[in-house]
């Protein structure tokens, strides 16, 4: 008896499970999305100048175009990878007036006037960022499809840490945040690399920042 | 994505009106959630309402004590401004604890109140959601919830509000400063701003069509020690499970709030009462009512232990 209602309750967790995943159950038409009414039937062009590892750049932009598909389809900076396209994996980690976003989930035309920084602005192959050369020492990656993000999140969490802003594992939010593992793997949260290369990852943000954690 | 125009507003007062003017717009400040959801289509705005521009990223000290957080204040510059960090621990701790720091670096403060619910349900188009098309039912009832509501819910959605920061806020009794078309100002205390599900669970809070958020105000200091506590699947960058914010004093006394557990931050102050007696007691009567499934009924027992654990740290402090 027992047996047989385990076995239909694990029945059912799945069941449940399978739910979630796209294309498991009937789709009822008005389920899909709200209408608002119609929008414009066209694309909407709009201006924006950005300046780009220096270089500035006046663009007119269908006003759909993120901050991402303006580097690598607009301006051919390729190095800024597109993973999720939802702010979850940090591929597309940039620097956007000095300070580290998904460059994703930010439209273009949002940014008139902005300062960016890509992987491609750190450092080039020969006279690479001590953050790339640190990466390329520590066999920080595997496939590499992360390491553009990682690299400029790393960039940017020593200078968080320079700045004094705490995160949360800062065991005090009074004093100032100090160097660890710990801060760092946190701090890193945000870039997800599926090869497993983290341990490496945190060695060489470690080696930049001379050794202190 | 679907198609938009778009603009860039001058002042709040004219945003708001051009929001009431647009039949389909939005505001966007961080666009953190609003993107997101715009690429899933969930969101189909037909015109963005840019307030970037808007000079509401101050933080300023109010006559009589307390601050004054402009609504464009972004995620990281509330948590490390060294008054929130000194004076309103829980919120930098809750801050902190939400999302990665790129996101932080760009949510604003009234974007992060406007955080639409994470329930799949709502996120899968392919399936019905009240939230995301009313009347359309509710998929989370009897499917897989053990991330959805244990009070508070309806029989139209028992989604739960994402944000730590809500529940800080709702923990210092934040008011949300407004402006609407007209011009007209109002602030609207934290406990009433978001709403219960009921049978409009398409709405998340009681703002009004057009209505712009322009600040956050936090009351004088509460003194105290701050905890924010959040239960999750990784020890990183992911949504509550279940969080617990608490203020105590040496006597004993103190706040308590939960997130993850409602569709809005959850706080009752005759529960707090009970604070002197454990935190069984408190959660006890802050949860009395709950009506949990199967899948998330462990969520009662966890925020017990978490405020449980929380009370120890407070005596291991005082000693």
């Amino acid at each position: 008896m027992n047996d047989s209602s385990d076995i239909n309750k694990s029945r059912r967790e799945i069941l449940k499970a399978g739910a979630l995943s796209a294309g498991a159950a009937a789709v009822p038409a008005l389920a899909a999305t709200p209408a608002h009414g119609a929008g414009p039937a066209a694309p909407v062009l709009g201006k924006v100048s950005i300046t780009v590892n220096g270089a500035r750049h006046q663009l007119e932009l269908d006003t759909r175009t993120t901050l991402l598909d303006v580097l690598r389809e607009h301006l051919h900076l390729t190095g800024t990878k597109k993973g999720c396209d939802h702010g979850q994996c940090g591929a597309c980690t940039i620097m956007l007036d000095g300070r580290r976003i998904n460059s994703c989930l930010t439209l273009a035309v949002m940014h008139d006037g902005a300062a960016i920084t890509t992987i491609e602005g750190l450092g080039t192959p020969r006279t690479l960022h001590p953050m790339q050369a640190a990466f390329i020492s520590h066999d920080s990656y595997q496939c590499g499809y992360c390491t553009p993000g990682q690299i400029c999140s790393a960039v940017a969490v020593l200078d968080e840490i320079k700045q004094g802003i705490p995160s949360h594992v800062s065991p005090s939010l009074t004093e100032r945040p100090l160097l660890s593992v710990e801060e760092i793997r946190e701090r890193m949260s945000g870039n997800l690399c599926r090869c497993g290369a983290y341990s490496n990852i945190v060695d060489a943000i470690v080696d930049v920042a001379g050794g202190a954690a | 994505m679907r198609v938009f125009t778009y603009e860039r507003a001058a002042s709040p007062a004219e945003a708001a009106a051009a929001a009431q003017r647009t039949p389909g717009a939005r505001f966007i400040a961080g666009g953190t959630n609003l993107l997101d959801l715009m690429k899933l289509e969930i969101e189909t705005p037909t015109h963005l309402i840019d307030v970037n521009g808007l000079a509401l990223d101050k933080i300023e000290a109010l006559p009589g004590g307390g601050l004054r957080i402009g609504a464009l204040v972004r995620n990281t510059d509330l948590a490390a401004d060294q008054r929130v960090r000194h004076d309103y621990g829980v919120l930098s701790r809750a801050l902190l604890a939400g999302a990665s720091a790129q996101l932080r670096n760009k949510a604003t403060t009234a974007g992060n109140l406007l955080q639409r619910t994470r329930c799949a349900y709502f996120y899968d188009t392919n399936q019905p959601c009240n939230k995301r098309m009313p009347g359309s039912g509710c998929s989370a009832i009897g499917g897989f919830s053990r991330q959805h509501a244990v009070i508070g819910a309806s029989e139209a959605c028992i989604a739960t509000h994402p944000s730590d920061m809500a529940v800080a806020m709702r923990l210092l009794d934040a008011g949300v400063e407004t402006v609407r078309a007209g011009g007209a100002t109002r602030v609207i205390p934290i406990a009433d701003f978001h709403r219960l599900p009921g049978d409009t669970p398409h709405l998340d809070t009681v703002l009004a069509p057009g209505e712009l958020i322009t600040a956050v105000t936090l009351p004088p200091p509460l003194g105290g020690t701050h905890f924010y506590r959040k239960v999750r699947d990784r020890a990183s960058y992911a949504f509550a499970l279940v969080s617990v914010a608490a203020v105590i004093r040496p006597d004993g006394s103190g706040r308590v709030a939960l997130g993850g557990v409602a569709h809005k931050p959850w706080r009752a102050e005759a529960a707090e009462a009970r604070l002197p007696s454990g935190a069984k007691a408190v959660i006890g009567q802050l949860l009395a009512g709950a009506q949990p499934t199967e899948e998330n009924a462990f969520t009662i027992t966890l925020a017990e232990r978490t405020l449980a654990a929380i009370l120890a740290d407070q005596e291991r402090i005082k000693r």
